[in-house]
Parts: structure tokens; sequence; C-alpha cells
């Protein structure tokens, strides 16, 4: 059994097996191995007796539940207008330039993604960034960079 | 328990309705139409289109006539000021994301989108042309089904279609927002994914965005090129259906206006798809008796029961997919289609003295899994494919209208001989439950040496459109040689449309259901509902030619598979008997498993 087998039995046995668990099950997916890859996605159709396009359906239809490979670390940088307002361009090019990767592209040891994201709602104290789980408020190039490197040591 | 009644007014003319009734229904009982795209009678409310929009008196906001139930003292406008500006904006929006290709689309003619763009007299670009060019790529990987993303309107038919009718969910709604789109798995090629090539989506869809593979061209270019002899066969559902695209009332039987067309197009000789119908009940109610007596008597561990029926290709599929491990239940008989391709190119090829080669065989099918399954590589018996081309009863209207034959006024031709005669047995296997029937009648006669005990042959509780319907017939005075069927209650069951069949094979799966044979038919109706028939479809279209069936049926002078004397010919001269093994090598065949995901 492959890891991506085994974690999404156990995601399974967690969760239920109807219909209603998918999405707790592809978030749980998402946390451990960042994106759902093609086998994630048969496993848990499987799982669930669902159709493999159904399931692909809704992982498409949230932003947070990725299809493509991603880094062990996204960062999300807020692109609506306040935090436009705010500089957030500065931001992306500071991280994007340190990272040597564009928006919507992963470093090659797999250890950030870097990603636009519509309004976190943090408008009060943009530009603003998340990175996995983790709210980064009130940035500058600079901050953000340091920000960036304790995740680079992580 | 009685409903209660509601009051309302629709257009100030007050109307009584049963509770739960939705203004669309209550406005139809007062002979208003209101537009529709995403709602269908075999389908699931959806209300996102809405086109059907209404005006409730005191509502803030319009409300979509399809989804909103009626209420008491309710009063609503089908077609006030404010209805008419939204619709005709909502068409426009549609439009804005359709590409409106008109002239060149399949569905020209045909286009629910089409007719309401020019009911509204929808000329100008009102709002930017949003279609992307991406969604410009067709997907033109299956035999069968044509996928236009650029002319669908995310009206979800088909994907309802294909979870509620079919059970296999092979379209999904995918993204959200503008890149919202109806999409496979991972957006793989149609033939990739689990697309039982059924076609209903076909049927449902309002644009042009779910087409057949048609092959009208490669067909005229058969027809006119001199060193090919090419022959028609045509399938039974066909004959009952065919008129309704040529402005014939639905349920009127025009098989011989059609076989007089098909020789006027210029076909060599126009046969029939029954006449391997009657070969398949010989074959098939063979091989059930043959299986009884292995599994019975013999103690066969290898012979499982219940037999399947094999003569639709979307059921087929869908095994092969779905239920790879009972593969072994189905009847190794190769569908009617497939048997007169592999019999026309040697027997018939041979008694008229024509090259195998030169000959070209077309179906007209009321299928479009058909079209895959002539493409299969088991397919190919006589050394050639033996059927070349297939056709939708769709397609063939459409090449009746382009050689100018005015349809109306054909006389009524007969089918060529041989490979045209046919039985009413043959006739039903376009129903669902007909095959059951035809089966029934043969085998029963084979194993007591009577008619099977049914007024008129007409065997009723086989027959109708209950989604799963089983039956048991006892089996008393039989033959000597049958003596181990001697008071053997027969369990038959018959299921259409393919989430019936899912819950028919989770039944037997489970144990909890034990027959000894099971037909199953792809399509709602049986062929008669096949993804290749006439356009629109609903229950009271396919019940009416569910009767035309029946009435051809109790027509023909021959009732029963054995009875017609074409077969019985087939076996004296080339066949031997049934499940010889000349039979196995060209009428028989077998299954592979397919992936599910």
């Amino acid at each position: 059994m492959s890891t991506t087998e085994a974690l999404v039995k156990e995601l399974v046995e967690k969760n239920g097996r109807t219909r209603n668990s998918l999405m707790p099950v592809l978030q749980g997916i998402v946390q451990q191995e960042h994106f759902l890859s093609e086998e994630a996605l048969i496993c848990v159709a499987k799982e669930l007796d669902l159709s493999a396009a159904d399931v692909y359906g809704t992982a498409s239809f949230y932003t947070f539940l990725d299809t493509v490979p991603r880094g062990k670390n996204i960062i999300r940088v807020c692109k609506t207008i306040t935090c436009h307002m705010k500089g957030k361009d500065e931001v992306i090019k500071a991280i994007s330039n340190a990272l040597k990767i564009k928006v919507g592209e992963t470093t090659h040891d797999n250890k950030f993604t870097l990603l636009s994201a519509n309004c976190l709602g943090w408008c009060h104290k943009g530009p603003v960034m998340l990175i996995n789980d983790e709210v980064f408020p009130e940035l500058t190039p600079q901050k953000a960079l340091e920000i960036v490197e304790e995740y680079a040591k992580k | 328990m009685s409903k209660y009644l509601v009051n309302l007014k629709i257009n100030n003319m007050p109307v009584a309705v049963e509770e739960g009734t939705t203004i669309l229904e209550a406005a139809k009982k007062l002979n208003f139409r209101i537009p529709t795209l995403c709602n269908h009678p075999d389908l699931s409310v959806a209300g996102n289109c809405r086109v059907c929009v209404v005006e409730v008196k005191g509502a803030r906001l319009l409300a979509a006539s399809c989804a909103t139930p009626v209420s008491e003292g309710m009063e609503v406008f089908t077609n006030s000021e404010k209805v008419r500006k939204a619709r005709k904006h909502i068409v426009e929006l549609l439009l804005s994301e359709h590409n409106a290709d008109c002239t060149k689309c399949f569905k020209n003619g045909h286009c629910e989108l089409q007719e309401l763009a020019s009911e509204y007299r929808i000329g100008d670009h009102v709002f930017l042309d949003l279609v992307t060019p991406e969604s410009m790529i067709q997907d033109i990987s299956s035999p069968s089904i044509v996928k236009d993303d650029s002319k669908c309107i995310r009206c979800q038919r088909c994907v309802r279609t294909c979870a509620e009718l079919q059970g296999v969910s092979a379209l999904a709604v995918v993204n959200k927002g503008d890149h919202q789109k109806i999409s496979t798995f991972l957006n793989k090629p149609l033939h990739e994914v689990v697309c039982t090539n059924c076609g209903q989506c076909i049927n449902r869809c309002p644009t042009g965005a779910l087409t057949e593979r048609n092959y009208i061209e490669e067909v005229w270019n058969a027809i006119y090129d001199p060193s090919k002899f090419v022959v028609v066969q045509t399938a039974p559902a066909t004959r009952i259906a065919l008129g309704e695209d040529l402005g014939v009332p639905v349920g009127e039987r025009v098989t011989g206006k059609m076989v007089s067309a098909l020789k006027k197009l210029g076909f060599n000789k126009v046969l029939d798809t029954d006449f391997t119908a009657d070969l398949t009940i010989m074959e098939e109610g063979t091989e059930l008796l043959t299986r009884l007596k292995k599994a019975l008597v013999d103690k066969d561990e290898k012979t499982v029961l219940p037999m399947m029926t094999s003569c639709s290709p979307g059921w087929i599929k869908f095994q092969e997919h779905m239920y790879s491990d009972m593969l072994d239940n189905l009847s190794t008989c190769k569908s009617p289609q497939q048997m007169f391709g592999a019999v026309a190119k040697t027997y018939y090829a041979d008694k008229i003295n024509i090259k195998a080669q030169d000959m070209i065989v077309v179906s007209i099918m009321p299928c479009v899994a058909k079209k895959f399954e002539c493409e299969r590589p088991e397919m190919r018996d006589s050394g050639y494919q033996d059927v070349d081309y297939v056709l939708t009863t769709r397609e063939l209207a459409m090449m009746i209208k382009q050689a100018g034959i005015d349809f109306h006024k054909l006389d009524e031709d007969h089918y060529d001989s041989i490979l045209g005669e046919s039985s009413g047995a043959a006739v039903i296997f376009g129903a669902t439950g007909g095959v059951m029937e035809a089966a029934l009648r043969t085998a029963y006669e084979i194993v007591t040496g009577r008619e099977v005990p049914f007024t008129n042959l007409n065997i009723q509780p086989v027959r109708g459109m209950e989604g799963i319907k089983d039956a048991t017939i006892k089996i008393k005075n039989v033959k000597p040689e049958w003596s181990f069927l001697e008071g053997v209650d027969l369990h038959v069951a018959i299921a259409h449309g393919l989430a019936n069949a899912r819950q028919l094979m989770e039944k037997v799966r489970r144990g909890e259901a034990v027959y000894h044979f099971i037909e199953v038919m792809g399509c709602p109706g049986g062929c008669l509902g096949g993804g290749g028939q006439p356009i629109p479809t609903s229950p009271e279209i396919r019940k009416k030619r569910a009767e035309a069936i029946y009435s051809e049926d109790e027509e023909m002078p021959i009732r029963k598979s054995h009875e017609n004397p074409e077969v019985l010919e087939i076996y004296k001269e080339f066949l031997g008997e049934p499940l010889s093994h000349k039979s196995h090598d060209l009428l028989h065949t077998h299954y592979k498993p397919r992936k599910r995901y």
C-alpha cells in the first residue's frame, strides 16, 4: 500500500464513508501532502464510492484544495485592492527574487510555492500574506523576507 | 392521502393545483409556456439557467418558476415587462459565453438556445463575447460523442443525466466562477474515462455542446464509390422513431417508408438488424439453457448464473468498468448489430458473390455506443471490420433531408432478402424487457414444446417502464431431454437505465436476489430511448414509442425468433446449430476489464 493510500484509508476511517466526509478527507490529504494527486483523488473516490469526476469536481471548486503539486510551505500574498495599494507588489517581488520563482511556481527543493490570494480579510493591516495557515500582516519587503527565511530553516 | 389544492392566479387567471406543484407546471395547466433550458422532465430540478424566471406579486426578486412551488393566493406574471427584460438579458448573457457558430453546428435547427435567441430576437452583441480560446478545443477522442465546451451553457443537464439516470458520473462540474466547466476526471479525454458512450447526455443537451460523432460524409462517400457494395441494417427501435425527425407524430411507425428512403439513398441492399436479433435469440436462448444445465445438473463451478444479456454496448462498457469481476455473467453473444456485420461479410457476401473487402456494412442505430462497439478490436471476425459505419436515427433523418426525399409521400417498401426477414420477437428488442420476452418465447418452447403461457404471446410481466422488473415463469411438462427443468421456477429480472442496472447488480452481488437470467439495457426505456434517437425525449415520448413497438410486434406474421425462415436457413446452410463451432467464431465474443477510475 502506498503512503497516499494508507493516508486516505486512515482519514476515511476517522471521518466516515458518507459523502459528507469528502471535504474533511480532502483537507486531510492536503495537510499532509500539500496537494491532491491523481492517486489521492482516485483513492478517495474508491473509499467513498463516488465517481472520480465527482471528487475532482469538488476538489477543483476550492482554491485551498490544490490539484497540482505544491511545495511544503505555500505562501499566499493577498492580491486584492487594499493590499495592492499598500504595496503587495513589492512584497511579491522581494519573495520572488529571494526564492527565484514567479507567482504560481514552486522552488526546486519543493520547500515553497508562491501564490496570490483573494482578499484574506486583513485590509486594515495590509499588505498581508498567509503561509500555510498562519497570517502575517503589515508586511514590508524586508519583513516578508525575514519570515520566509524562518520557514526555510524549519 | 390526497394533497391540498392551492389556489393562485397566473397572468390574472385563477388555477387550483396540488401543493408542491411548481409555478412552471401550474402555468402549463393554463397553457402558458414558460421557456426553460436547464429543466428536463427526466431530471431533478436545478434552477441554474434562470430563463424560466417569473414575477411573483409582492416578491422583491424574480423567481425561477421551475424551482418555486406554488403557494395560496400567489399572483404570478409570466410575461410582464420586468420578466421579458430579465429573460432577454439572461439569454443574452448565456449567449455571451456561447460559441454561436450556428451555421456550422451539428445542432443547427435543433438547438434550444438558438430557438430561444430567435424567439427573443437577439441580434446585437450586448455583452462582451467571453468564449475562451481553450474552450474551442473539441474533445473528439471518443468514437461516439463529441464534447465542445465552447457551446456549453453549464445548465448541467448532462451532469444530472450521467449521475441520476445512468449512475456513472463521468461528467461533473469543475472549477468555479468564470472558470466553471463540465468536465471529466482531471479533464481527461472522454475515451479514457468511465464514459459508457450511452449518449443520454446528447439527448438532453440543449445546445451543441454534446453531439454524436457523425459519419454522414463517410457513408455518402461509400454510396458514391462504384467499387463498394453498401449494405445497410436497421435496428428495431429506429423504425418507430425516425419519423419524429421528419415531421411524423411521435409513436407512428415508419418501417416501410424508412426502407423506401434507404433504397432511394442508394444503398445496394436494405437489410434488417431484426434478422440478427432473431439469430441472437437462438444463440442466447440456447446459451441460457446450456448454462442452466451446466450449473444445475453438472454442477460446473465455472458456469455462473445469472446470465446477463449483451446487446447493449453501453451496458457492456459499464459492466467492464464498474463490475469487471462479473464479466463471466455476460452472455458471450455479440449484439445483433455485430452478428449482422459478421454474417454479412461471410455467409451473405458468399451468397451474393461479393468479396468481403468490397462490402461496406452501415448500421442505422438508435444508439451512439454502437459507434464505439463497431470499432472494438473484438469485432473483426469476418477478417475485416465487421460493421464499417454506424449512423444514429438522427443522422439518417439528416441524410434523408439532404437527399431531398419527401418522406411523407414515400411508398412503403420491404426489406431485401436474405437477412431481411424477421419476427415480432426481434422488433421488441427495441423496448426494455423485449429481449427477455423474445428469449422466453423461444426458450420456453424449446423446453416444453408449447408456446409461452401468456395470452397472444404477450408476456406482460416483463413489459413496462418500471426501473427494475422481475418475474417468475414456472416450467412444467417439459420434453424428456429437458427433464432437469421440470417444475423449475425461472427467475428473471430486467433493468433499463444504468442507474437501475447498478442497483440490480448490487443486489445480485450481495446475494439478495437470485435470478437465472437478467436483461439490461443501458438507456432509459431500452433502445427506444437510446442516445441516438430523435430529440427531445421524455417519459411520455418513450411510452408512445413502446406502444408503437408492441403494436408492430402484434402485426408481424411471425412472432417467434425460432420460426424465422431465414434464421432456420442460415443454420441449415452455414452455421449448423446454435453454439456450433462456426457460431462461436462469428457470433460470440469476450469482454475485457476496464479501469473504474
